[in-house]
C-alpha cells in the first residue's frame, strides 16, 4: 500500500466516521423512566399519564390532542386527528367531527373514519371481533359520556353523548387510534400488535425488549410538518429506582431523568443539569369528609385547616420541587375565579376559628387522615404528610396518619368516606389530575359523583355548585364555559371543601446536551423540537 | 438407595403443594386490590368491580387456587395482566439474568472468601488475620443495597469507569460473553458477592484454625513434611464445611436479590418480582414466586440425596 493509497483509505475511515457517528450519536435522546416496564404499545398504554407520555403520544394521535408548544400558556386542546368538531344546532347530544385527510400509519394504510370506528368498537362493543378488554380498561373512564358512534363519510364521524355534555372534547385526547390495517396483517391479535404498533404519531417503534428497553425511530412522513422530530431516535429506559436514574444522568448514560427526588437536586445541578419544572394540572390535597359525623362538615374546621398549612415552608423543605396550591387548579387558569377565601398561612386565624369551631387546649382535635407511602402523583408522601402533621400540631390539632401501601389507598378511596372500613377516617390524601373541567373540580364535588359511584369521596353536597356544574355540561361556548367554572371554583375555594396543600412541577432532570425541551404546564411532553448536542 | 431416593422424592410433593398453597395465600393475604393497579387512576368502584369479574378474582379463594393450580400444574403460568404476556416467558427470560449474575457472583464470593478465610486462619492473630477479619465484618455487616449505591456513586458516577445499570450498552437484546457486557456484570456481582464472601471467608478461617489446632496437624509437621504438603491436608480437612456454606450462599443468589437488582436495573427475578409488587401484577408475583419457590425444593432435594449418597448415616435416619 503506496503512501497516497494509505492516506486515501486513512481519509475514508475519517470522512465514514464523520458522516455516521453523528448522525446516531446527535440524533438519540436516551430517556431514564419511572416505570419498571414499557407501557403498553397498543394505544392505550397502562401505568397512568407516565404511560400515556411515553408509549401513548409518540406513538399514536389522538383526535384532539393537547398544545405542548409553551411554556407559560395553558396547554389547551387543539385538533390533531380531528380538525373540527361541534354539537349539532337541533340536537346537542350529536357531535360531528371532521377529520383529517392525508393521514396514513406507519404500516402506509390510510386514516379514515373507518379507523376511529374501528377503534371506538374495539374498546366499547364486547360483541365486535377486534374488541380488547384491556383498551376498554385504559379508556372507558375517560370516555364516560359515549352513548353511540356512526360514520357519516370517509371523513366525518358523529358521537352521540348519554345526555347533553359540552365537555366531550376534553374527554378525547385519551382516545387514541391504532392501526385496522396492521391488526388484520398480524392475523388480527393484540398481542402480536403491541409487538408491532402502527399509529399516526411522530414515532415508530423499532425494538421492544420487554422490561428493559424501547426504542422509537422518528416517522419523517408525519402529517404535522412542523411536528416532524428532530432527533433520530429516542431509547426510552424503565429505572424505577430513583438513585439509579441519577446515576444513570451523572454517568451520562441518559439524557433525561424523570421525577429526580428532592434531596439529589443540588447535586444534579453542580454536575451542570437542568431541573426542569413548570406547575402542571395536579393537585395534592387533603380531601375532606363532609358526612355529618365529620369535623369537617363545619367550614370554620375546614377555613382553619387551610389556613394553618406553612405551604411555602413545605416547597423548602422539597428543595422546590413543588409549587403552593390555594385551589384545585392554579390562580393563572382560566378556572380559578376570584374567590374571597385566601388560603394563606395564618396560625393565628386558623386557631380563632377553631376556638370558634369549639376546639382549643381542653378540647383539642382529633383527626385521622389515610395516607401512602408513594403512588402515582403522591409525590413525597411522607415528609410532607409529617410536615403537615408538624403544622397542624402548632394551631392544637392531633393529626393521627393511617399509612397504606398505594393501591390500598385506592381502595379506601372508590368505597367512600361513609364505607365501613373507613371508619374514623375523615381525611384522604391522594392527589388529583387537574387537566379538564371535569377531572378539576366537578367529579369531587357532584352527587352523582358520590362514591363508590364516583370521585366525591367525602359527600360533598353544595347546591350552588350543583347547579353550576348542570350548567357547564350544557353550556358548549368554551368562553362561557369557562365562565361558569370560574364561578365554580371559586365557590369551591370559598367553602374550603378541600385542604389545598401543592401542585407538582413535573419535574425531569436535563443534561445540558438536551435542546429544545418545552416544558409545557401539562403531564405530557412534544419531543418533536428536542435535538441533543453532540 | 433407590427406596429412599424414592421417598426423599415423594416427600417433596406435599412439601411442593404447601408452597403452592403459601404462595397463592401471601398474594391474597398482602392489602390492596390487585385489580386497581391494572385500571386507570380515575376509575371508580363498578369499573373495579367488572374488571374483577372478567379476571374471575370474584370467584371464592378456594376455587381461584384450584383454577392456577390446575394450570400451574401444566406448565402454563397464565398471562401476566400488566403485560399481557405470558407468565412463563417472562420468568424464563428473568430466572436466565439472574443465573449469569449467580454464577459470577458466587465465583467471586468462592474464590475470595476461600483466600481470604485461609490466610487469616493460617496468621491467626497476626495483622494480617485482623485486616481479613475487619474486612469480612463489614462484608457482613453492610447492607448489600447501601453497597450498591455507593458502588454506582464511585465507580459510575464519579470515576465513570462501569455503566451504572442494566445488562448491556443501549443497543443491547440480551446476555452476551463480551467485554461492554461483562463491563455491566462488574458492579452488581461486586454488590451481590459482598455477603456471602465474607460469610465463606470466616466459615473458612474458623475450619482452618480448627484443623490446625488438631493433633495429627501436629504429627505432619513432626514427621518433617513440607509446609506446602501440610497446608495441602489442612485444607482437605477444612473444605467439607466451607463447601456446604458455599452451596448455601449460591442457592440464596439464584434466588436472586429484589434490592440489588432494583438499584441497577438488572432485569432478574427480583427485578421482575419488584415490578409484579408495584404493579400488583397477580399472575406475575405467583408464577415468579411459585418458579423460585419450586426451584429451592428441588435444590434441598438434591443436597439431601447428594449428603445421604456420600454419608450412608443420613440415609439411615
Amino acid at each position: 500500500m503506496n503512501i497516497t493509497r494509505t492516506s486515501k483509505f486513512l481519509a475514508g475511515i475519517v470522512a465514514a466516521t464523520l458522516t455516521v457517528a453523528p448522525a446516531f450519536a446527535q440524533g438519540t435522546l436516551r430517556v431514564a423512566m419511572t416505570l419498571a416496564d414499557i407501557p403498553l404499545t397498543d394505544g392505550a398504554p397502562d401505568q397512568g399519564t407516565e404511560g400515556v407520555r411515553f408509549s401513548g403520544y409518540t406513538i399514536y394521535d389522538p383526535l384532539i390532542s393537547y398544545d405542548l408548544s409553551s411554556a407559560d400558556k395553558a396547554a389547551n386542546l387543539r385538533p390533531a386527528l380531528a380538525t373540527e368538531w361541534h354539537p349539532l344546532e337541533n340536537d346537542n347530544t350529536k357531535w360531528i367531527f371532521k377529520l383529517r385527510q392525508g393521514v396514513k400509519f406507519h404500516d402506509g394504510s390510510d386514516f379514515n373514519a373507518d379507523s376511529v370506528i374501528f377503534n371506538l368498537e374495539r374498546a366499547l362493543n364486547k360483541d365486535f371481533a377486534a374488541y380488547d378488554a384491556s383498551f376498554e380498561r385504559q379508556l372507558k373512564i375517560y370516555l364516560v359520556s359515549l352513548k353511540s358512534w356512526r360514520k357519516i363519510d370517509d371523513y366525518t364521524i358523529e358521537l352521540t353523548t348519554k345526555q347533553p355534555d359540552s365537555l366531550l372534547p376534553y374527554q378525547m385526547p385519551r382516545f387514541l387510534i391504532a392501526s385496522p390495517a396492521q391488526y388484520e396483517k398480524l392475523g388480527r391479535n393484540w398481542d402480536e400488535f403491541r409487538k408491532q404498533p402502527s399509529g399516526t404519531g411522530p414515532w415508530k417503534m423499532e425494538t421492544l425488549v420487554p422490561r428493559q428497553r424501547m426504542e422509537l425511530v422518528a416517522n419523517k412522513e408525519y402529517w404535522d410538518k412542523d411536528r416532524v422530530p428532530k432527533l433520530d431516535r429516542l431509547v426510552l429506559l424503565p429505572i424505577p429506582e430513583v438513585s439509579a436514574r441519577t446515576a444513570a444522568l451523572l454517568s451520562d448514560r441518559v439524557d433525561w431523568a424523570e421525577s429526580p427526588s428532592p434531596d439529589t437536586v443540588e447535586k444534579l445541578k453542580q454536575a451542570g443539569m437542568t431541573i426542569s419544572t413548570n406547575g402542571i394540572p395536579h393537585v395534592w390535597p387533603y380531601t375532606l369528609s363532609e358526612l355529618p359525623d365529620s369535623p369537617f362538615a363545619d367550614i370554620r374546621v375546614r377555613k382553619a385547616f387551610n389556613l394553618a398549612i406553612d405551604r411555602e415552608g413545605l416547597v423548602e423543605v422539597l428543595n422546590g420541587l413543588a409549587v403552593p396550591a390555594i385551589g384545585n387548579v392554579t390562580p393563572d387558569s382560566p378556572w380559578f375565579g376570584t374567590p374571597s377565601f385566601q388560603a394563606k398561612y395564618d396560625p393565628e386565624e386558623a386557631k380563632k376559628l377553631l376556638a370558634e369551631a369549639g376546639y382549643g387546649p381542653d378540647k383539642p382535635l382529633k383527626v385521622k387522615a389515610a395516607i401512602s407511602t408513594s403512588g402515582s402523583g403522591q409525590m413525597y408522601p411522607l415528609i410532607m404528610n409529617e410536615f403537615i402533621q408538624e403544622n397542624l400540631r402548632d394551631v392544637g390539632v392531633e393529626l393521627e396518619l393511617e399509612v397504606f401501601e398505594w393501591e390500598a389507598l385506592r381502595g379506601r378511596r372508590r368505597v367512600g368516606a361513609q364505607a365501613e372500613e373507613n371508619k374514623g377516617i375523615t381525611i384522604l390524601n391522594n392527589s388529583y389530575s387537574t387537566n379538564d373541567p371535569y377531572v378539576a373540580v366537578l367529579r369531587y364535588v357532584t352527587p352523582e359523583e358520590i362514591a363508590p359511584k364516583g370521585s366525591n369521596w367525602g359527600s360533598i353536597r353544595d347546591e350552588e355548585i350543583e347547579r353550576l356544574a348542570g350548567e357547564i355540561r350544557q353550556t358548549f361556548d368554551p368562553a362561557k364555559q369557562d365562565e361558569l367554572m370560574a364561578k365554580l371554583h371559586t365557590r369551591f375555594v370559598d367553602q374550603a371543601h378541600f385542604v389545598w396543600i401543592v401542585h407538582d412541577v413535573g419535574s425531569r432532570a436535563l443534561s445540558p446536551k438536551v435542546k429544545g425541551h418545552v416544558h409545557a404546564k401539562s403531564w405530557f411532553v412534544d419531543f418533536s423540537p428536542i435535538s441533543i448536542e453532540p | 438407595m433407590l427406596f429412599y431416593v424414592l421417598r426423599r422424592v415423594l416427600y417433596a410433593v406435599p412439601i411442593a403443594i404447601g408452597v403452592t398453597f403459601i404462595v397463592f395465600s401471601l398474594v391474597h393475604i398482602a392489602p390492596g386490590d390487585p385489580i386497581s393497579a391494572l385500571l386507570p387512576n380515575e376509575a371508580t368502584q363498578e369499573m373495579v368491580e367488572q374488571a374483577r369479574r372478567e379476571f374471575g378474582l370474584d370467584k371464592p379463594l378456594p376455587v381461584q387456587y384450584g383454577v392456577w393450580l390446575a394450570s400451574a400444574a401444566t406448565g402454563n403460568l397464565g398471562t401476566s395482566i400488566g403485560s399481557g404476556r405470558p407468565v412463563s416467558e417472562e420468568v424464563a427470560g428473568a430466572v436466565w439474568n439472574t443465573v449469569i449474575l449467580a454464577i459470577s457472583a458466587g465465583l467471586v464470593a468462592c474464590v475470595a472468601g476461600f483466600i481470604l478465610g485461609m490466610v487469616a486462619g493460617l496468621w491467626r492473630d497476626r495483622p494480617v488475620d485482623h485486616m481479613v477479619s475487619l474486612f469480612t465484618i463489614s462484608g457482613v455487616s453492610l447492607p448489600h443495597y447501601w453497597l450498591a449505591i455507593l458502588l454506582v456513586i464511585v465507580f459510575a458516577v464519579n470515576l465513570n469507569w462501569l455503566p451504572p445499570l442494566g445488562i448491556g450498552p443501549d443497543n443491547s437484546d440480551g446476555w452476551r460473553p463480551d467485554w461492554p457486557h461483562l463491563r455491566h456484570l462488574i458492579l452488581p456481582t461486586i454488590a451481590t458477592a459482598a455477603i456471602p464472601m465474607a460469610v465463606i471467608a470466616r466459615t473458612m478461617r474458623a475450619s482452618v484454625v480448627d484443623v490446625l489446632d488438631q493433633e495429627f496437624v501436629t504429627t505432619l509437621r513432626a514427621k518433617g513434611l513440607l509446609p506446602r504438603r501440610v497446608l495441602w491436608h489442612v485444607i482437605r480437612n477444612a473444605l467439607p464445611t466451607t463447601l456446604a456454606v458455599m452451596g448455601l450462599q449460591l442457592g440464596n443468589m439464584l434466588g436472586g436479590s429484589v434490592l440489588v437488582e432494583t438499584v441497577f436495573a438488572w432485569p432478574g427475578t427480583g427485578f421482575l418480582l419488584a415490578s409484579a409488587i408495584f404493579q400488583r401484577d397477580l399472575p406475575l408475583l405467583q408464577g415468579t414466586m411459585l418458579v423460585l419457590s419450586m426451584f429451592f425444593v428441588i435444590l434441598n432435594l438434591v443436597v439431601d440425596l447428594i449428603q445421604s449418597w456420600t454419608d450412608p448415616r443420613i440415609r439411615r435416619a
